[in-house]
């Protein structure tokens, strides 16, 4: 970086010597200088940043010097550049771009290799650091709540805030009073723009909901048990009272499928296209929603399933059950892939954070616990006096519990013990569904009085991917966007704990994937084969010959064995003589200190 | 009380009047983009699949001549423009990008044995079965005038090949023994021969620009210095090598197309064994030349198939066929390394894409950078087996098919018994030959 303070000022024609005028950091310097205990940390940050590029760059300096001295000339002593090097980068938000550690180097006889990896990390570097720089330009700031003196943030009351903010997020508070069909459970569509609204008793609305505009509204005549979004706002999925519909958002029914009945609760799997459902038989369903076709039904021979969520960063599905065990799954194996006993009762809620480190359940115990779902261990333990009903984790990690016809947001509850929560509100009827709004601070209540849009500031991220999910998208965006999300649909068998597993490198031994193969093809193909005596003609193929021979091949594995082992002793018995012989050619030597023994 | 939701100005999101493109802000934050590896596993499966769906690397075929072609030459200076001579003594000059003849005319009596062109790019010599070498204009004869060579050299004896240096008046050929020529002269400044009766082919080094090297049929490669009297050094193989090409970046390596089937690089400096065997045709490989980036080469076989091999690779990435196509006899590889041309016997010159799957044409930026990011996927996950076995298919004629499993099925038999012998001897009396050292005779010096 060049400041503007170190161009040559030309002074043939001013006879005075003119003094630069002074720069705003040159003050900076000194104020810093004094208070530099303060700074200390900060400055030592940044220098070990600018020695490391210093370092760097220290031969490419070297050879432009060498090059030419007259630029040398140049920079006038006394001064230097108050900004060397590049800015450096906050190390918080270089490790959130960080995407693995380092590989260890291999022998400096693997010289390709150590090549090949020093140059893709230096790449991965790069894109790492340019990443962290990019952060800076983001448009948008999270949202913040946060009270007077003595004054608690879950007393501040919606109306409260739905004044504060301005007239459009104002607005993003309402309620729908919708008593008749009551209580109501939700989905918000991937970009956060469209709401679904599915009643117990068979209503079922979609809704633009920021400008409040009415997509459709019907009435299944059924009940209903659970509403989900596909992968665009152009269908969505209904559980009715017997089978499975898919509807389109004019409200066509597109698709009744059979296969998929009694379904409680549903999860969508955005990138692989793929719709679970937990049933009241206790199935476990995967529908490929893009071939329509059913990739996996598993039985979890568990009861009935209506605790359900998906864990966002390896779309692997929690079920919750009553015994207050959580089980994870994947539509690759018959058995759960893990069972973890959270509750002394019944589970009454999962919830799974983005990032995939934490899990959230609540039990008929009235607890409410947090795990890390990477190690499967309990992290935090909190008592609710009522019990929470549903769970539901923001973007940001807030999470909101509903106990009864009350809803409480909790900031930070994975990291530390909170005792009071965010955000409270009470509502007119008992919450049956929660949800979050992607990219908005905003949560969705459907209760028995119908649907409450809730003001949480700080919930939503604030800056959404443009060619990921995109609010703004237009009509021509989004077909452009299905197409390519079709083309890079993630296969179902990809789906593992470990989302990161597929670019790694496989080390399995050959007695593993020898077995690996023994097993698909059910014989061992490098097997030896049974020695089978030739036919000899002038009967000398008689019964006996025929023994005599196989007599000679059995056990000439065993004699090569025996043979190696007999000649490696032999060996090892030469070896043992040999040096025995040079110790008494060594202690038989007369050296010249033998003269003073006795 | 202090509050701050989000609350987005949909004007910075949505583009202003029809005629812009589309805003898309992007966040780069991992935890918005989960499923990173398997998105991008799927995306590099996607393009493998359509780089087999899009390689259709025939691009045309030049007809007209009425014999064989035996040789090819191409321009030093002019990339559309290609030389070929054919078995009955006629040459042509071909105009690449309009796929048309311009010059047409009878060169020598019989075959026309080789064709170079001067490295000015003005002039070209050629030479044929009727024991002359002759030099001609590069353009073509004004109405009503005759074609006539600048200049005709009698010799003694058949030229089977020749060569030119690379900025000196001074050319090679070689027949009977290898000739170093003066332009200006009527006879050779230097005559080598070690020994042998006939060779088959010369080549100057392009780098070292002194140095030559010639395949010879007594089965030996023979390294010149022309500011000596006496060769260098030879290797001598199990079987005849045809011709040989320079590796135009690494100076020091050159491959050979030996009629056992395979290719040998070798290092000039340390012949007792290649550095690398290519192995895939399946009949007796005739030409050979590498891609002015060094880093790839083709070659031509009898068996009617061209096969392109990473210099460094085993076994070729990329084999083309047709079913016009017969024994393909020469081949030169474009020096924009984008073509590949091949010359064989049913009297056609074919153009080749040299890859197969890329667009031709100018490509939109971002198209480019489509082509660069699918690219460096598919380099990313090449190894994953799915994606190997996708990009390593290629659809072979019966023949060569059949012909490549009989050929694995008596190597694997040969080893067998190699093995059986070993266990069956002393130990220690039959050495592991490795394939590399298997092909080498001897070095002579």
């Amino acid at each position: 970086m060049e400041s503007p303070g170190e161009a040559p000022v030309d002074e043939t024609h001013v006879g005075k010597k003119k003094k630069p005028p002074a720069r705003y950091w040159q003050e900076l310097q000194e104020e810093e200088r004094k208070d530099e205990n303060k700074v200390k940390n900060d400055a030592e940050q940044s220098k070990e940043a600018q020695q490391q590029e210093d370092d760097e760059t220290q031969k490419a300096k070297k050879r432009k010097q060498d090059q030419s001295p007259s630029d040398g000339e140049k920079v006038k002593p006394g001064k230097s550049d108050p900004f060397p090097g590049p800015a450096p980068i906050p190390e918080d938000r270089l490790q959130k771009f960080k995407r693995k550690d380092k590989l260890k180097k291999p022998h400096r006889k693997q010289h390709k290799l150590r090549d090949i990896i020093a140059r893709s990390e230096d790449a991965s570097e790069m894109a790492q650091k340019q990443a962290a720089r990019f952060d800076l330009l983001l448009p948008e700031e999270a949202g913040f709540l946060e009270g007077d003196e003595d004054e608690d943030t879950c007393m501040i009351s919606q109306e409260d805030i739905a004044e504060a903010v301005d007239i459009t997020s104002g607005a993003k508070y309402f309620n729908l009073k919708l008593s008749q069909f009551g209580p109501y459970r939700l989905d918000y569509s991937k970009t956060g723009r469209h709401l679904l609204l599915g009643g117990r008793r068979g209503h079922v609305a979609c809704i633009d909901w920021t400008s409040k505009q009415l997509m459709c509204e019907i009435n299944v005549m059924e009940s209903v048990n659970d509403v989900k979004w596909l992968h665009s706002e152009a269908m969505y999925a209904v559980a009715q009272k017997k089978w499975l519909y898919i509807y389109d958002s004019n409200g066509i029914e597109l698709h009744c499928i059979r296969k998929f009945n009694d379904v409680l609760r549903m999860q969508f799997l955005p990138y692989h296209f793929l719709l679970a459902t937990a049933s009241a038989t206790s199935f476990l369903q995967y529908l490929d929603v893009s071939v329509g076709k059913e990739v996996a039904a598993i039985c979890t021979k568990t009861g009935r399933l209506d605790v359900m969520c998906q864990n966002p960063h390896n779309a692997i599905i929690h079920l919750g059950h009553a015994n207050g065990t959580v089980t994870l799954w994947s539509p690759n194996q018959k058995e759960a892939l893990v069972k973890m006993l959270c509750h002394q009762g019944g589970v009454r809620s999962v919830a799974v954070d983005k990032t995939g480190t934490y899990m959230v359940t609540s039990g008929m115990d009235k607890k409410l616990k947090v795990y890390d779902i990477r190690a499967f261990k309990p992290l935090k333990s909190y008592f609710l006096p009522a019990g929470a009903a549903c769970l539901s984790l923001s973007q940001k990690g807030l999470l909101s519990a509903a106990t009864g016809d009350v809803v409480q947001v909790y900031k930070d509850v994975c990291s530390m013990p909170v005792t009071k929560p965010y955000m409270a509100h009470r509502l007119r009827g008992t919450v049956w569904g929660l949800h979050f709004c992607p990219f908005e601070d905003v949560l969705g209540v459907g209760h028995g009085d119908g649907f409450t849009s809730m003001l949480v500031p700080g919930a939503g991220e604030p800056n959404f991917d443009g060619l990921d999910a995109n609010p703004y998208r237009s009509a021509k965006q989004r077909q452009e966007w299905e197409v390519k999300a079709l083309m890079e649909k993630i296969q179902p068998d990809l789906i593992s704990l470990d989302p990161t597993e597929l670019a790694q490198v496989d080390q399995a031994t050959w007695e593993q994937r020898h077995q690996d193969r023994v097993e698909v093809l059910g014989f061992d193909p490098l097997a030896k084969e049974k020695f089978v005596p030739k036919y000899k003609k002038k009967g000398r193929s008689s019964a006996g010959a025929i023994e005599r021979r196989k007599k000679q091949v059995a056990h000439e594995e065993q004699r090569d064995v025996i043979r190696k082992s007999v000649e490696d002793k032999v060996k090892m018995e030469k070896e043992r003589k040999e040096r025995e012989r040079k110790k008494a050619a060594l202690s038989t030597q007369k050296s010249a200190l033998d003269r003073f023994k006795k | 009380m202090k509050v701050k939701v989000i609350a987005r100005n949909p004007d910075d999101y949505v583009r202003e009047t029809k005629l812009d493109i589309q805003r898309v802000p992007r966040n780069y934050d991992p935890s918005l983009h989960p499923f990173e590896v398997s998105r991008e596993y799927t995306r590099a499966l996607n393009a493998t699949k359509l780089e087999r769906v899009f390689a259709k690397p025939f691009v045309a075929s030049l007809d007209g001549h009425r014999d064989g072609v035996n040789c090819m030459a191409k321009h030093a200076k002019s990339l559309s423009t290609l030389l070929s001579g054919s078995c009955d003594g006629e040459v042509k000059v071909w105009n690449l990008s309009k796929h048309e003849c311009v010059r047409t005319f009878q060169a020598h009596e019989g075959f026309v044995r080789g064709m170079v062109v001067r490295f000015c790019g003005t002039s070209f010599f050629t030479v044929g079965d009727d024991k002359t070498i002759k030099q001609w204009k590069m353009e073509s004869p004004g109405y009503g005038e005759e074609e006539e060579p600048i200049n005709t050299i009698l010799g003694k004896t058949v030229y089977t090949g020749l060569d030119h240096h690379q900025n000196d008046p001074v050319f090679a050929t070689c027949g009977q023994q290898v000739d170093i020529w003066d332009e200006q002269r009527s006879s050779p400044i230097r005559s080598f021969t070690w020994g042998v009766d006939s060779f088959s082919s010369v080549h100057f080094n392009p780098v070292e620009t002194e140095l030559l090297a010639s395949c010879a049929s007594d089965r030996s490669i023979v390294l010149y210095d022309m500011r000596e009297s006496t060769p260098l050094k030879k290797v001598i193989m199990t079987m005849r090598s045809n011709t040989l090409s320079w590796n135009p970046m690494e100076a020091y390596y050159f491959t050979c197309a030996n009629e056992d089937y395979n290719l040998y690089t070798y290092d000039m400096r340390y012949l007792a064994k290649p550095i690398m065997v290519h192995m895939d045709h399946v009949s007796a490989v005739l030409d050979v030349d590498y891609a002015p980036t060094g880093k790839e080469f083709v070659s031509a076989s009898f068996d009617k198939t061209i096969r392109i091999f990473a210099k460094d690779g085993g076994h070729s990435r990329e084999v083309y066929h047709t079913k016009r196509m017969q024994h393909v006899i020469c081949i030169k590889w474009s020096a924009d390394n984008k073509y590949i041309l091949s010359g064989s016997d049913e009297m056609n010159i074919r153009l080749w894409k040299a890859n197969a799957a890329e667009k031709l044409g100018v490509l939109a930026p971002r198209e480019r950078e489509a082509a660069n990011y699918s690219q460096k996927l598919k380099e990313k996950f090449q190894h994953h087996p799915q994606i190997r076995r996708i990009a390593r298919h290629r659809h072979l004629p019966k023949t060569i098919y059949h012909q490549t499993k009989e050929l694995r099925i008596m190597k694997e038999a040969r080893r067998r018994k190699e093995r059986n012998v070993r266990k069956h001897s002393k130990p220690g009396s039959v050495p592991v030959v490795s394939e590399k050292e298997k092909h080498v005779v001897t070095v002579v010096k």
